[in-house]
């Protein structure tokens, strides 16, 4: 289908989307395949990130590819003052892909211009990691059977997260309805609201979600760190606004599913994990299957 | 008393007059053009009065002619500036200036953790509004106003 590197979630258009989520279906029925049997896949972790590199790497396994990389720099020639130009331009000539982690904002969009070889952005510091976006959204797919009009609650820290961002500008394609909820200082930023204001959706904001859970379809949690509060004191009095209890879960939709990027610390109880409407273990395996559609759909390589 | 007007900066025979620039941007506009680099003459004027701008400044070139790309990269610190082209006294033409669809180079990234401020690399950024000059780096994709611009 498209010959191309995956850098932001905003590379690809909606039909793209639901082409990749498709396939990942493909792969969840049928994972171990010998579609890259003769494909070599570069798998370069500037910065140890074991979650997202396991999960690639089983991808690329269980396709029958081979693995080269390394897991953080101070195994590569960064060490040595080497620019990422260089090393990007000389692992391009001994792979047919680059997966690439890196703490460097925009270092991925910068690798797949010097690359010969198609890029897939691992996760670029605070910027992008749209395979993870990819996962959320099959997950949420799975579990509902489609991605229209949902209602999509997103809790904790929407200042800062990455994954929240990326999946709202997704999801916002979908006319879903969002729930922002979080403690002041770390709201929704403006130009994320201005996206929907802009596309004519609606959302609403909220310091605190138990009056209004019985709404929601999917909610997605994300960790509410320490340091992100300038006063300690505001932050022990707001986080326990933040964690999600099994209780809290009595009368929602039957629908209804709890994802979370993980790693989780304390933001959804462990009397959750048992619910049918826990979600997130599974979330994570979903990321195999996405990261093989998304790795065998560059590659125009088909599912048998 | 009678109203006296006076030219502050002196006529150029044969040039470019880039007026209603910004007085706090005109070292930018010089180094933007590379107007440091150029044996012609220049004669500048600077925190002249302006009812529009408050104080502004003014350059007049000898000599040079600019192309319509060249000249547009000074849009980012001074998005009123006019243009007069001089040919023997005479002002030939007027332009004004425009903001570009895109921006190659002239600013920093303000972001520290962009790829762009840790390798040797380019910048580029994609102008979001060109009414108050907003760009959004090409790499990191963050938002910046006119206040965070460095000029390279």
């Amino acid at each position: 289908m498209m010959y191309k590197s995956l850098v932001s979630i905003s590379d690809y258009t909606k039909d793209e989307y639901l082409h990749i989520l498709k396939l990942a279906a493909e792969f969840e029925k049928n994972p171990v395949q010998d579609i890259l049997k003769d494909k070599v896949i570069a798998s370069l972790f500037f910065e140890p990130s074991t979650r997202t590199r396991l999960s690639f790497e089983s991808a690329i396994n269980r396709l029958g590819g081979r693995v080269i990389g390394f897991s953080d720099s101070n195994s590569s020639s960064v060490t040595k003052g080497e620019t990422l130009k260089d090393t990007i331009k000389i692992v391009s000539s001994y792979c047919d892909l680059i997966v690439m982690r890196h703490p460097l904002e925009g270092s991925a969009k910068y690798a797949s211009e010097v690359a010969t070889v198609p890029v897939v952005n691992a996760g670029d510091g605070a910027n992008q990691h749209p395979t993870q976006t990819l996962l959320d959204m099959y997950s949420i797919m799975k579990t509902q059977g489609h991605l229209e009009n949902l209602n999509i609650f997103m809790v904790g820290d929407l200042k800062y997260g990455r994954t929240v961002h990326s999946l709202l500008m997704a999801m916002s394609q979908f006319n879903a309805t969002f729930y922002f909820i979080s403690p002041p200082e770390l709201k929704m930023p403006d130009e994320y609201k201005d996206h929907l204001n802009k596309l004519g959706l609606k959302f609403f904001e909220h310091r605190d979600f138990t009056e209004i859970i019985d709404k929601a379809d999917i909610i997605y949690m994300t960790r509410v760190q320490k340091e992100r509060f300038s006063d300690p004191i505001e932050y022990e009095k707001t986080k326990n606004a933040y964690v999600l209890r099994n209780i809290m879960l009595k009368n929602t939709k039957h629908n209804l599913r709890v994802l979370h990027p993980l790693p989780r610390v304390n933001e959804i109880n462990v009397d959750v994990d048992d619910n049918e409407k826990a979600y997130y273990f599974t979330q994570a395996l979903n990321g195999v299957f996405v990261r093989q559609a998304i790795i065998a759909s560059i590659l125009t390589l088909k599912s048998k | 008393m009678k109203d006296k007007k006076q030219l502050q900066v002196n006529a150029i025979k044969d040039g470019t007059v880039i007026d209603h620039i910004p007085a706090k941007n005109l070292f930018k506009v010089i180094s933007i053009l590379g107007l440091d680099k150029i044996e012609t003459l220049i004669t500048f004027g600077t925190n002249l009065e302006s009812k529009k701008l408050g104080s502004k400044a003014i350059i007049k070139i000898a000599d040079i002619f600019f192309r319509d790309e060249e000249i547009n990269k000074i849009s980012l610190v001074a998005p009123d500036a006019k243009l007069n082209i001089i040919k023997d006294y005479e002002v030939i033409e007027k332009k004004v200036v425009a903001v570009p669809d895109n921006i190659i180079g002239i600013t920093k990234c303000f972001n520290p953790k962009c790829i762009t401020n840790n390798e040797p690399v380019k910048t580029k950024f994609h102008v979001m509004s060109k009414k108050d000059v907003t760009l959004k780096c090409h790499y990191c994709e963050k938002v910046m106003d006119p206040e965070q611009f460095v000029i390279i």
